[in-house]
């Protein structure tokens, strides 16, 4: 029998979800579908943030989502650090495919396994005084831990995106993109624009993180299982697509709830890929894509 | 006796930009055929529909009167058509000889054994003046040698049609002399060719005929004298 | 002929060599340390067909030697054939796998098929999760059944196996690179667009080296049920594959039949003399930090360094 009332909290559940898996997404969104950089490794930051955000919490009593923030400037140097090896390396010698992905790859196992050596295999999570509450719309029961993260996704979305269109910096991001030649007649040197670019992608794995453990416990290992969210929700939204990224997100989110209602909650790291195989076979370009 | 090859109407958008708006054209059996435009006019997008690099949006393409539109690239190379491409993609592992064996084994008509097609693979080189060079890797080679490696491969699967992307851009005056005999004694020998290049002497001294894009429609098509005379084509070089 | 008979007795003599080795040290553990450097010898040599000849890089390894254990496992549970049929069918519907994946996601860009082979590990694991004949997160025991008659242990028997399949799994390697299937391969590898230009068909051979690639990596897998015999999710699907079949072949060097088999060995062995005084996540660590700095810094692997060693002696 559909529950009408189950039907309706799982959408909603799915919306915030979406809101959520956007944050996390829109590293990749940039550094993938701006930069055509294939940073795989990504996920694995966003759970470094998460880590970041429970030691400050659990030694300091710092609010995660404040951590997250704080945090951001240490993440966009990492970034800028990774691409700088990852341009010496692989970009200038036109290598990246094979080379390139295996280094990033590398990355992300060095992560993991160095925060598997760190804090062991047991799940972590955070304190904070919003985690158990909710408020009640309409007849439908929303978590603050689940709001909140969507909320910040939302923002972090929109400030992405007015960064990208208003600013200098970020419309040569965007050019960078489709003719680096053209960049450099203006006045911008492409490598610069490429860095500050990954480093700023970099950067929200930082506060990605803190919303991650906001949503539930982490552990090591849970960066790739969002490895095939996040390149479904790029993939799905058109790459390079700011707008496209929060549609996929959203349809994501709520694919993955009522799967999770319905079927069952171990089911949904399928659902990701299930999308991003049909995608692929059906319209590569994605929603919005070029 | 219908024309070698036929191009009706092609089409071909990216997104929003429409590269190629129903370019129509016939090369015959033998031909030396010019193709030449200003940057961006559609040259490469046109002959990457007809080698088949990219699918085409709309018309025809016919060869020996078979459609082959719809046909993937490497099918259109085993038929008869071969091109060497703009920017040189040798395969970077293998050496000068072997960068032919290729073609030579997955191309030429009656593909041949190994020890056959190492022996055609010299003949080849050869004739374009690579064969001192043959155990070399592509790291090795100058940019002239580079432009002449593209060449052999793509001679080395036994086209009856070449297409050269500007095999001669960017070199100096004495290695466009280096190339263009090549080319000249490829077409004695039976292969048609098209040349896109936007080195003028070259076109004008290699072509019976040429056909002129711009912004992905042909504005003329006619012996060099014509084409030179054309207003048409001035304008599309130099504007109004 | 004679080409191939002189590899094919080399690797029978190989192996052979190896059966008498471990059988004189009387170390039961040699067995299983040395089954599982064997397993890597196919494993790596698997991946290599894909992504050093082919270039294309496969992050799911665990994915197909886990679709190879299971089919085994099922078979197990159900029918109980012997060991080679379970091989065969393993090898079948991993190579399947690998032929759909590919089928889907060979003719976009080499990174979607990537990101797919990634994805497609962590879809598995969660199907046999749920799975209720395999014991699902759990697992399930089996029992090994009695070694065939010139063997006494089944330890043994399946160092043997293992031993033969790596034999079969190099000199298919050695085959492949030797022959115009591989030249095409290599072709592809260099600059697939050139390659698809000079009449290679580049996407029937690639859907054969994924279904190769698939095949062997299944193989590998199948007698892992009856050489673990508690069959566990993690175990199976463990990271551990996925990173060791990528940096064997990216150390020992990518371009040949023998980067795999000097990766394998040299990183292999590590790693099992490893365990012992470090822990396992330790270990994993610097594979994976000598992994980033051989992409780094050694692209062409330890057989590729040794050629220029051997190359620089010779001027």
């Amino acid at each position: 029998m559909l529950s009408m009332e189950l039907l309706a909290n799982a959408l909603v559940a799915g919306l915030l979800l979406g809101g959520f898996y956007a944050a996390v997404s829109l590293g990749i969104s940039v550094s993938f579908g701006l930069l055509d950089v294939v940073n795989i490794a990504h996920p694995v930051f966003v759970v470094l943030g998460s880590y970041a955000a429970y030691a400050t919490n659990r030694f300091l009593g710092l609010d995660p989502i404040l951590t997250g923030l704080l945090f951001m400037p240490a993440f966009y140097g990492l970034g800028v650090a990774v691409y700088r090896v990852y341009h010496a390396g692989f970009e200038r010698t036109g290598e990246e495919s094979l080379r390139g992905l295996v280094f990033f790859f590398g990355l992300l196992f060095i992560v993991e396994v160095s925060l598997l050596l760190a804090y062991g295999v047991d799940y972590r999570l955070v304190e904070a005084g919003y985690i158990g509450e909710s408020i009640r719309l309409g007849g439908i029961g929303i978590a603050l831990r689940l709001l909140l993260p969507c909320l910040a996704g939302v923002a972090l979305t929109a400030a992405l995106h007015l960064f990208l269109s208003r600013t200098f910096y970020g419309r040569a991001i965007k050019a960078v993109s489709q003719d680096g030649l053209a960049l450099r007649l203006m006045g911008a040197n492409p490598v610069g624009v490429k860095t500050i670019a990954f480093g700023l992608a970099v950067a929200s794995a930082s506060l990605a993180g803190a919303l991650l453990i906001l949503i539930g416990p982490v552990e090591p290992s849970l960066g790739r299982e969002y490895i095939g969210r996040v390149f479904a929700v790029v993939v799905l939204g058109g790459m390079g697509s700011i707008g496209g990224t929060l549609a996929a997100s959203a349809i994501l989110g709520v694919a993955e709830s009522l799967t999770s209602t319905f079927s069952g909650p171990t089911w949904a790291p399928a659902v990701s890929f299930g999308i991003l195989l049909v995608v692929l076979a059906v319209r590569p370009a994605g929603l919005l894509g070029r | 006796m219908g024309a070698l090859l036929e191009v009706r109407g092609v089409t071909k958008r990216f997104g929003g930009f429409r590269a190629l708006a129903g370019v129509s054209l016939e090369v015959q059996q033998g031909e030396r055929f010019g193709l030449i435009g200003p940057n961006g006019s559609g040259k490469t997008t046109l002959i990457n529909c007809i080698s088949g690099a990219l699918a085409s949006d709309g018309g025809t393409i016919l060869f020996r009167g078979r459609d082959i539109t719809g046909l993937p690239a490497h099918q259109r190379t085993r038929l008869g058509i071969a091109r060497s491409f703009q920017i040189p993609r040798p395969f970077t592992s293998m050496t000068v000889l072997d960068n032919l064996l290729i073609p030579l084994e997955y191309a030429a008509p009656g593909r041949a054994s190994r020890t056959d097609a190492t022996a055609a693979a010299m003949e080849t080189l050869e004739l374009i003046g690579l064969a001192e060079k043959a155990r070399l890797r592509p790291a090795d080679l100058t940019q002239v040698d580079l432009r002449k490696l593209e060449l052999a491969r793509a001679m080395a699967a036994r086209p009856a049609l070449l297409i050269s992307d500007e095999a001669m851009a960017g070199l100096s005056s004495a290695e466009v002399d280096a190339i263009l005999p090549i080319l000249l004694a490829l077409n004695e020998r039976g292969i048609t060719i098209i040349m896109i290049e936007h080195i003028m002497r070259a076109v004008m001294r290699f072509s019976e005929r040429i056909a002129v894009l711009d912004a992905g429609e042909k504005i003329a098509e006619g012996s060099p004298d014509e084409i030179v005379r054309d207003p048409r084509v001035e304008k599309a070089y130099l504007g109004e | 002929m004679r080409k191939t008979l002189v590899p094919a007795a080399v690797a029978v003599g190989a192996v052979l060599a190896a059966l008498l080795v471990v059988r004189l040290t009387g170390n039961r553990y040699a067995w299983f340390a040395g089954y599982v450097v064997l397993q890597y010898i196919v494993l790596a040599t698997a991946w290599n067909v894909l992504g050093g000849y082919t270039g294309y890089v496969n992050f799911g390894t665990a994915a197909f030697f886990a679709t190879g254990a299971y089919t085994a496992l099922v078979l197990v549970l159900t029918v109980r054939p012997p060991l080679p049929v379970m091989i065969l069918a393993g090898g079948l519907t991993a190579g399947l796998l690998g032929l759909g994946i590919g089928y889907l996601t060979l003719r976009l860009r080499g990174v979607f098929f990537s990101i797919a082979t990634l994805a497609l590990a962590v879809v598995l694991q969660t199907f046999v999760m749920n799975w209720d004949l395999v014991g699902g997160a759990k697992g399930v025991s089996v029992i090994r059944p009695r070694p065939a008659v010139p063997f006494t242990d089944y330890a043994e028997y399946l160092f043997a196996v293992m031993a033969v399949l790596a034999a079969a799994a190099v000199s298919f390697a050695w085959w492949v690179e030797h022959s115009r299937l591989g030249r095409g391969l290599a072709a592809i590898r260099d600059n697939e667009e050139a390659a698809e230009c000079m009449g290679v068909p580049t996407l029937r051979l690639k859907l054969f080296a994924t279904t190769a690639s698939g095949f062997l990596m299944g193989v590998a897998g199948a007698p892992f049920p009856y050489y673990v015999t508690l069959v566990e999710p993690l175990s199976v699907f463990s990271l551990d594959y996925a990173v060791n079949s990528l940096a064997m072949p990216m150390i020992g060097g990518t371009t040949t039949w023998l980067g795999p088999v000097v990766g394998a060995v040299l990183l292999g062995t590590a790693q099992q003399l490893a365990t012992v005084t470090i822990s396992s996540e330790l270990n994993l660590l610097i594979v994976g930090v000598v992994l980033v700095g051989f992409v780094l810094l050694a692209p062409q692997g330890v057989v590729g360094l040794a050629g220029r060693l051997a190359s620089r002696r010779r001027r």
